[in-house]
């Protein structure tokens, strides 16, 4: 196949009519690939309210545990990096890249705030342990046994969702490359626009973790 | 030809290349994004699996034909029934039909030049194939013996490589979503000027209903899986009673699934059916509304009936009773379909070629699939019924005799197209005939011996059973036989077939619009269409 490159800012791929098309094939793309997010955050969730209904002390025991001040931090580092995304969306769109970096950049940093909060939580519960499993795992550090499980589900939940957040580091830096280069347009900004979208789920999902874990 | 109508489009192919000739090498193959290339490479990778299945399929049944053991132990058998089952269901019948023959189908059917994310439609591919790698290599670090529902607490303690096919299932988890995701913005955003959804072809509608199906229910499936690698890896009982966990939730969780999943394998085929069946009766298609919407209303009530695999599993009664209710309203969206297939069929020209012979049978063995799955879906007959080989005789009538035989009906039935090449009609008659036969001394045996108690999964027997599992063995060679002529018969006609016609079956969807094979970009001239399929005068 012999089809030159195209400049994305100005011209669709070649399977698709229009650019207009194009955009909105990838916009409903990333919904979907949203929609498959929240079905599996979604099994975890419903995992986490049959056993608390199951365990009712071990999960208030758990949830002491937590630092709340901890958690409330990270929730701000999160809500405040959701603004700065979004706000590089609006700044490619109107065909302000250099600005939209710089946006893009702040909310890395706090990506990475988030991911330092949470490693000193994460090794403050191994230093004691309490982490749920391998050999670490100290069942004279709780009262209820159930307790484990409740431990067992905050490191799956979060896990995941720090995993997801370290993705979206990565997606950061492709975009900060691709901003840098001047590759967006206002005709063209798909890639901002879902991994936008894609910040905005992961810190949702947070804003239900939060409480969940921490504070009920 | 009818007016589904391709306006402007030229009849003839001005530059000699298409598809398969436009590039070559395996690297163009490996690193292509041309739909019709992933799909090609689809139908070799899914054959091959579904061999490797049939294989362990043939082993247990020869172990089952006498009731002492012959030459497996019990362990054997055990991890024999487990990759048989795990390989068919996970690399061969879910990904199947949408995989190998939607990528080729639907952009052409749709009037598009390709899917909408081609990229990604190459991804879910090696998504498919590092997946199922990592799961058939367990076979070398100890096997697995759960059974492909890794039901808990078993499978949480188990010894074997369970981690590694779970692994495998996880990934291959992502093909499946991604393949869907990309059908549905696909059919939302790429259709050709004029092709509403109103025009669609039905086998489009299928893979629609089947893509939402994927893209909602396989992620449940993935964190099921997640949840069991967490218990196997760090010990906390999530789904073991002993240490404080619910077997059932790692159940409700699976089906949740794997229920719906069912319906990813079937739609699919129906949705061939649908195309065959007009096709070879020249006539159009009776309520061509009722067979799409039902085919959404499948998918809608497929997650709604997941408790029916859990009749003994200490459910509540009343959950029992509802869900038993609702297993039996599938019936009604499926049984429309069955009686506008008929209503298709009569007074129609029918002729009986090889894909028409593989749709008959898809219709009546799908059938009793079918009404035996409502004597399933009735709670207190199930309770009777539950792991025996009543189960599995139901399970391979509509995997096996639906799903399977609906694949290879349309692997013949469009095989013109995807090879450029004319199959040999007698050999794909005898096929079809074999398959048939043999199919049905395999299984109706089980339905008896199942109703007479005989337990699934066990590799040894009371003796009154012999009669019937030596019948179903036999049987399971004809069946074998079948197989192997049908895909005799398109490696010959891949290999050195008769040239393909542009339309041989008098078909009217899109696809017969284009060249046999069809060139890289699919249409010369992008395609308007100016009415329904199906119109036969
Ligand atoms: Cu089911």
């Amino acid at each position: 196949m012999s089809t030159a490159k195209v400049d994305r800012r100005v011209a669709h791929s070649h399977h698709f009519d229009s650019m207009e098309q194009e955009h909105e094939s990838g916009k409903q793309g990333v919904w979907l690939f949203m929609a498959t997010e929240i079905m599996m955050f979604g099994g975890l969730f419903v995992g986490y309210f049959i056993y608390r209904m199951k365990y009712p002390e071990a999960w208030v025991e758990g949830g002491s545990l937590l630092s709340w001040k901890l958690g409330a931090l990270n929730t701000l580092v999160l809500l405040f990096s959701s603004f700065t995304m979004a706000q590089a969306v609006t700044e490619t769109m109107k065909g302000e890249n250099k600005k939209a970096l710089n946006l893009v950049m702040i909310t890395t940093l706090c990506a990475f705030a988030f991911m330092v909060v949470k490693y000193f939580e994460y090794s403050g519960k191994i230093h004691h342990g309490l982490f749920p499993g391998l050999d670490i795992w100290d069942p004279s550090a709780v009262q209820n046994e159930g307790t484990r499980l409740f431990l067992l589900f905050y490191f799956l939940m979060t896990g995941l969702h720090g995993f997801h957040i370290l993705v979206g580091v990565g997606l950061m830096f492709w975009l900060m490359k691709r901003l840098k280069n001047d590759e967006f347009s206002p005709k063209y900004y798909t890639a901002v626009e879902g991994v936008g979208l894609y910040w905005h789920i992961v810190d949702i999902i947070w804003i239900y973790l939060f409480p969940l874990m921490y504070l009920i | 030809m009818a007016d589904t109508t391709v306006v402007d489009n030229h009849s003839s192919h001005s530059s000699g290349k298409d598809y398969l000739n436009e590039s070559s090498g395996i690297w163009s193959w490996l690193t292509t994004i041309d739909h019709k290339r992933i799909s090609v490479m689809y139908i070799y990778s899914i054959i091959g699996f579904f061999l490797i299945g049939g294989l362990f399929a043939i082993l247990m049944r020869l172990e089952l034909m006498t009731p002492e053991p012959l030459f497996m132990d019990g362990d054997t058998y055990n991890k024999a029934m487990t990759f048989h089952g795990s390989i068919m269901v996970f690399m061969v019948v879910v990904p199947g039909i949408p995989a190998l023959l939607g990528n080729f189908l639907l952009p052409i059917m749709i009037g598009a030049k390709d899917v909408a994310f081609p990229k990604i439609n190459l991804l879910s591919w090696y998504c498919l194939i590092f997946g199922a790698a990592v799961a058939i290599l367990s076979l070398f670090f100890g096997g697995v013996d759960t059974g492909w529902t890794f039901y808990t607490p078993y499978s949480a303690k188990s010894a074997g490589a369970v981690s590694m096919v779970v692994l495998g299932a996880f990934i291959m988890g992502f093909s499946s979503i991604l393949t869907g995701l990309n059908f549905i913005v696909t059919i939302h955003k790429l259709r050709a000027k004029g092709m509403t959804m109103m025009r669609l072809p039905l086998f489009v509608w299928s893979l629609y209903a089947t893509a939402i199906i994927q893209v909602i229910a396989t992620p449940v499936l993935g964190i099921t899986l997640l949840l069991l690698t967490a218990e196997r890896v760090f010990g906390v009982g999530i789904f073991d009673p002993n240490l404080g966990g619910d077997p059932v939730l790692f159940q409700h969780f699976f089906w949740f699934y794997s229920h719906p999943a069912v319906y990813i394998m079937i739609i699919p085929p129906m949705g061939i059916i649908s195309e065959i069946i007009s096709t070879f009766s020249q006539k159009t298609i009776f309520g061509y509304k009722a067979i799409a919407f039902s085919s959404l209303g499948i998918s809608a009530i497929s997650f709604l009936v997941w408790g029916h695999h859990m009749f003994v599993s200490g459910q509540s009664p009343v959950a029992a009773t509802v869900f038993s209710v609702l297993t039996m309203l599938v019936g009604v969206p499926t049984a429309i379909k069955l009686f506008n297939w008929t209503a298709t069929m009569y007074k129609g020209r029918v002729s009986f070629a090889t894909p028409m012979l593989y749709a008959l049978s898809f219709l009546s063995l799908f059938t009793i699939g079918g009404l035996t799955g409502l004597f399933l879906a009735a709670y207190a007959v199930d309770v009777h019924l539950h792991d025996t080989y009543f189960v599995v005789a139901h399970f391979h009538y509509v995997m096996l005799g639906g799903a399977i035989v609906g694949m290879i009906g349309g692997l013949f039935y469009w095989w013109p197209k995807i090879t450029g090449k004319m199959y040999d009609e007698v050999l794909g008659r005898i096929s079809a005939l074999l398959v048939f036969v043999g199919f049905n001394v395999t299984f109706l045996p089980q339905f008896v011996m199942g109703s007479l108690g005989m337990p699934r999964r066990y590799h040894t027997y009371d003796g009154i059973y012999s009669a019937y599992h030596m019948t179903s063995t036999i049987g399971s060679w004809i069946l074998t036989l079948g197989i192997f002529i049908a895909f005799y018969a398109l490696y010959k006609a891949a290999k050195s077939g008769e040239k393909a016609p542009m339309n041989p079956w008098n078909g009217t969807t899109l696809e017969w619009t284009v060249p046999s094979p069809p060139p890289h970009e699919n249409f010369d001239t992008v395609p308007t269409v100016t009415g329904r399929p199906y119109e036969y005068r």
